[in-house]
């Protein structure tokens, strides 16, 4: 089976501080990974090593019951079965786009080969364009392109870094979503690198935020949002509302927004930092009774919904709502705030 | 090794001329004559310079921002003259106008063939500045003149610069116009004083004055660059300005167009067909011709091709591993391009009689001369090629299956071939209109079409040179036009 093994991976450039410091990961066959975090954060350099491009300095990089990389082995990039699908596509200029994809079918017979080529133009919603040249394409298209390109040898991995960065937002989300069911059809395993968060919660399966050369943690989109492993993670895996707290006797926890309940028992934690996201509070009347109080700072409208910035007394920093539908509020006006569900408590 | 290479003929160059004791090549350098020849160097590249400052931003401006009629036919008309070799044009103007011999037919000559090297970066400027910078000017309360000054003005100031600097060099290391003007500068003097006398210190001791006057002045203009950063700040792409409208002074802006074009496009074609009409009854000889041209064809191939060979080491490496030592590789590739090529060729001859005698006035030493001083030429055409073919394709083939030297074969090689093959074109152009190390290193008895075209034209007899001018004009069309080609 085509899992994907990636165990203590460290790697570090001449004497400068080390850019992965044992990073794991495991994806199931058949499974698309984003691997998300901000630049710097190494991703691109643990892409390169799983790729074959880079020695790492300690770690085994394991695919399926193969190992590419470790100590003492090192797979040149040709024989590992990868394939990858670069940013802004990198096609090859002076090949046709039939070329282009048919790249990495050596050793095939002809014919299987132009089948297999007319197969994967297809996946891609592409066919007949096999006598194009890329830069008769745009931008979109030549990703599928190399999409195809990537799958059409039968890998048993397909790393992405960054596909859809060059793509503006309109074509994006179209894009990714033609990407991912072409990932689906052919069943093979697949790394997406990101910094983007939305695109890792929306494409993967399972999202590994990776934090200074390890994975900070590793969930589904829906668990990493619902649950993040730390303040850190909340934040930069959508907006967070961020509050100091005492635990209560019975599993609530006390805020400037007033007791809110726990999801987990606090574990010994007396206090810490309460986690919510702006679309668990909402904006009340100002003159109900007993309610926490506070001013509209900043209202940003997007159409869907709306984030409504309010400074609460209590709390230094504003924190925002989500508003779904018609506005009750403008700037300058008083409002109550309400805290709904449950809060994650962290040290 | 490419590398040392450049520089081996300059170090050379020193040596021999403190040969016979520091004292003795101090006494020719300290000489009346060579303050006088100084100050006859340097007045020429002043004038020159500011004489292609003038005509270079005067048209870039005209043909790049304003409602000029047939802006696009005048821009490609102001690129011609780079085509001219420099003693093309003096022996076009010579020949209408021989009392012209001196300073005013140098500084012409000189003037008409170099001002596109400061029109074509001053307009490649003036095409790119973002026309909103203009506007948020205009808008904050300064009218347009405020505005050129103070916004459009400072932008230009580089491109000018570095325009300015290539004029300086084109006029300090010039041989052809100068000596057919018989206006005595540095590289008519080395000259001068090689075929005159039997001690060559003199020469040398010459040759590193000009040299270092070009280094003084390659350094001075890299101090003034790249302090300020100009370009554009923010993404996306600029819209085109809007021509700005020439009212009342449109037809004297035409006019300044047509004549600069009539005097450096029109004028010296006129003259050598002038002069090929005359001269067709009596001095024709076409197999005389033929023999040169070939040769000529033959020693430049070979230049282009050892030059090629060179700079293809040098400019992958200086694409791939940017680093100090890369940085160092390429300069040292870069300096061969200021230095004037009658020094190159004066190091070539004592390098040779001293170690290599068997090559002294041999082909493999003019070959080599050639690469010296084209090196450059053709790093940059490399470098430019092998930006074709970036790194991540060559993962991706790798990824694909592809082992490291069937990558090279199917995608790093296809890419940069053409870029290569350009770079050969154009050093082959240059191969051939080389005239002062061409003077110097020749195989006796040996000419080409530009060292046939220097002797005819010195002699005065301008019917006999024009048909090798027309084939010389003719044979760099070639690869121009194909270069051309290849760009679009």
């Amino acid at each position: 089976m085509n899992e994907l093994h990636v165990d203590g991976l460290t790697k570090s450039y001449g004497s400068e501080e080390p850019v992965l410091r044992g990073l794991e990961l495991t994806v199931p066959p058949g499974a698309l990974a984003a691997v998300l975090g901000p630049s710097g954060c190494g991703k691109t350099t643990f892409l390169r090593i799983v790729a074959g491009f880079l020695h790492a300095d300690a770690g085994t990089v394991r695919l399926g019951d193969r190992i590419l990389g470790g100590p003492g082995v090192h797979l040149p990039p040709e024989r590992r079965r990868i394939g990858i699908v670069p940013q802004e596509g990198a096609l090859f200029p002076h090949l046709s786009v039939a070329r282009n994809v048919a790249f990495g079918l050596t050793g095939v017979e002809r014919t299987e080969r132009r089948r297999r080529t007319e197969e994967m133009l297809d996946l891609v919603g592409l066919a007949g364009y096999g006598d194009r040249m890329p830069h008769e394409l745009s931008g979109g298209q030549q990703q599928r392109i190399a999409l195809a390109r990537a799958l059409a040898p039968r890998p048993q991995l397909v790393l992405l870094d960054e596909p859809f960065n060059a793509l503006d937002s309109a074509l994006r989300a179209g894009v990714r979503s033609d990407v991912r069911a072409a990932l689906r059809a052919t069943g093979a395993t697949a790394v997406l690198v990101t910094h983007d968060q939305q695109e890792a919660l929306s494409t993967a399966d399972l999202v590994a935020v990776v934090r200074d050369g390890r994975v900070a943690q590793c969930d589904t989109p829906q668990d990493l949002y619902r649950r993040p492993a730390n303040p850190w993670i909340a934040d930069f895996v959508g907006d967070a509302v961020l509050l100091p707290g005492t635990v209560d006797g019975d599993g609530t926890a006390l805020t400037a927004l007033g007791p809110v309940p726990l999801a987990t028992p606090p574990n010994g934690l007396r206090a810490g930092t309460v986690v919510l996201r702006p679309e668990q509070l909402r904006l009340i009347d100002a003159g109900s009774e007993g309610v926490v109080r506070g001013t509209v700072t900043d209202v940003c409208y997007y159409g869907h919904d709306a984030m409504v910035t309010v400074a609460v007394e209590g709390h230094d920093t504003p924190v925002g709502i989500r508003v779904a539908g018609p506005l009750p509020v403008c700037r300058g006006d008083e409002a109550g705030v309400r805290v709904v569900g449950e809060a994650g408590l962290h040290p | 090794m490419a590398a040392l290479f450049a520089l081996l003929p300059l170090g050379y160059l020193a040596v021999r001329a403190l040969e016979r004791g520091p004292g003795f090549a101090w006494d020719v350098v300290a000489e009346e004559r060579t303050l006088a020849l100084l100050g006859r160097s340097l007045g020429l590249t002043v004038v020159v310079v500011a004489a292609c400052l003038v005509l270079g931003v005067s048209l870039a401006w005209l043909t790049a921002r304003t409602a000029l009629p047939g802006a696009r036919v005048w821009s490609i008309l102001a690129t011609l003259p780079l085509a001219v070799p420099s003693y093309v044009a003096a022996f076009a103007w010579l020949s209408a106008e021989p009392d012209l011999a001196g300073f005013a037919g140098a500084a012409l000559a000189l003037t008409l063939v170099s001002f596109p090297y400061v029109h074509l970066p001053v307009a490649a400027v003036l095409r790119g500045i973002d026309p909103a910078q203009e506007e948020a000017a205009r808008s904050l309360g300064h009218g347009p003149l405020r505005t050129f000054a103070k916004v459009t003005l400072p932008q230009l100031r580089p491109a000018a610069a570095g325009g300015a600097l290539l004029v300086a060099l084109y006029v300090l290391s010039d041989f052809g116009a100068v000596s057919l003007m018989r206006y005595d500068t540095f590289t008519r003097a080395i000259h001068t004083s090689y075929r005159a006398s039997f001690d060559r210190t003199p020469a040398a001791a010459l040759s590193v004055v000009l040299v270092v006057m070009t280094i003084a002045l390659v350094a001075a203009e890299a101090r003034t660059r790249g302090r300020a950063g100009h370009a554009r700040t923010g993404t996306g792409t600029a819209r085109p300005a809007v021509p700005a409208a020439l009212g009342r002074w449109r037809p004297l802006a035409v006019l300044w167009c047509g004549a600069v074009t009539a005097v450096a496009v029109a004028f010296p074609l006129g003259t050598l067909g002038y002069w090929l009409a005359v001269g067709s009854s009596a001095t024709w000889d076409l197999g005389g011709l033929t023999e040169t041209a070939w040769v000529t064809f033959g020693i430049a191939a070979a230049g282009a091709g050892l030059t090629t060979v060179l700079a293809l080491p040098v400019g992958v490496i200086a694409t791939r591993h940017r680093g100090r030592g890369t940085r160092l590789l390429e300069q040292a590739a870069y300096a061969g391009h200021a230095l004037p090529g009658i020094t190159v060729a004066l190091a070539l001859v004592f390098f040779a009689v001293r170690y290599a005698y068997p090559l002294y006035q041999q082909l493999p030493l003019l070959v080599g001369a050639y690469a010296v001083l084209f090196l450059p030429v053709a790093v940059a055409a490399t470098r430019a090629a092998v930006l074709q073919a970036p790194p991540v394709l060559e993962d991706v083939a790798r990824s694909l299956g592809r082992r490291p030297w069937q990558v090279l074969r199917e995608i790093t090689v296809p890419l940069a071939a053409p870029g290569v093959a350009a770079g050969a074109a154009l050093t082959f152009v240059v191969c051939m209109k080389e005239l002062p190390a061409t003077l110097l290193l020749r195989p006796t008895g040996m000419d080409t079409l530009a060292t046939r075209l220097w002797t005819e034209t010195g002699a005065g007899s301008f019917a006999a040179a024009a048909p090798y001018a027309a084939a010389l004009i003719l044979l760099a069309a070639v690869p121009s036009y194909l270069l051309g080609r290849h760009r679009t």
